[in-house]
């Protein structure tokens, strides 16, 4: 089997490594690490990562500088033609950004800096993302943000979830996000953003392995497909 | 020529920002304070024959995340 996976990084870009590490793991094969300054992403990738950290030191708005980067565009294209991608902490902030997905993440309702595990909600386990977790399945993650206070106006809500596409909820409002959404799909089901992080669930050493069955689910799917 | 534009959370939206520094101004004494809100300031300095469309064109890409901002354009040159 073959799964060509790609990890972005940007300038300030701090969890690329966990990222790469969590795909090699799971999948056993080396991600390639593509540098934003790009043009161009290589051809026939099956996965595209968006890590977290903090990416232009968070000038102007959280990812709004690194969803004007040149590797975007190619990055929008991609995901235009299937191709799925993943945004982490940051990573969800720049898709925000650029468009992919909807809804905006703003300074946590209480100003604070979060950094813990949080416990979440499987709310779709149908997607590309999720299909190796139960329904409802909870799950803890850690989270470490400042601004992972997910906003959208009430129709766009009502949209997300009337389409299944709220795809983690946390269990307790940690951070003041509308609907306690912790992650979310774009329409055709190949674009997901979360805050949490499951690159940092992998193995015992992290203290748990919830986020182990994201890669598995994203890897056997693509790989059965 | 200066333009100033004027980055603010749209009504509706909380901004807990302002809400911490209204409690704030009220332990200092200031009661009558009826809100706060937080938001920031750009100035740029462009060429005299730059466009309001332009300009306008700017914000929605960049300078504003209009999914939660509004902005207002302030030319102070001109």
């Amino acid at each position: 089997m073959t799964f060509r996976a790609a990890v972005i990084t940007f300038p300030g870009s701090n969890c690329d490594r966990d990222m790469a590490e969590a795909l090699r793991i799971v999948s056993g094969q080396e991600p390639l690490r593509i540098w934003h300054g790009d043009a161009d992403l290589p051809d026939g990738l099956d996965f595209i990562a968006l890590p977290g950290g903090f990416s232009y030191g968070d000038y102007l708005r959280s990812g709004a500088m690194a969803a004007n980067s040149p590797i975007m565009r190619a990055i929008v294209s991609a995901a235009d033609r299937g191709v799925p991608v993943f945004g982490v902490c940051n990573g969800f902030q720049v898709l925000t950004e650029a468009g992919l997905l909807p809804g905006a993440l703003m300074r946590n309702a209480r100003q604070n800096f979060i950094c813990r595990d949080v416990e979440l909600t499987v709310t779709n386990n149908q997607s590309l993302f999720t299909a190796r977790y139960d329904a409802e399945q909870l799950i803890s993650i850690p989270v470490a943000h400042h601004d992972g206070n997910y906003f959208a106006d009430d129709e766009t809500l009502d949209k997300l979830e009337g389409e299944g596409r709220v795809a983690f909820r946390y269990s307790e409002d940690y951070n003041g996000s509308q609907r306690q959404i912790a992650g979310v799909l774009n329409a055709a089901g190949n674009v997901l953003g979360m805050m949490p992080h499951p690159e940092r669930a992998i193995e015992q050493a992290h203290g748990g392995t919830d986020g182990r069955a994201l890669f598995e689910s994203l890897i056997g799917e693509l790989v059965s497909a | 020529m200066l333009v100033r534009i004027l980055v603010s959370l749209k009504p509706g939206v909380l901004d807990p920002q302002g809400r911490a520094v209204h409690h704030a101004l009220e332990g200092l004494g200031y009661s009558g304070v009826r809100n706060v809100r937080i938001g920031r300031m750009i100035e740029l300095d462009v060429d005299d024959d730059t466009d309001d469309d332009t300009i306008k064109q700017m914000c929605e890409r960049l300078l504003a995340n209009t999914v939660i901002e509004s902005y207002r354009i302030e030319r102070v040159q001109s």
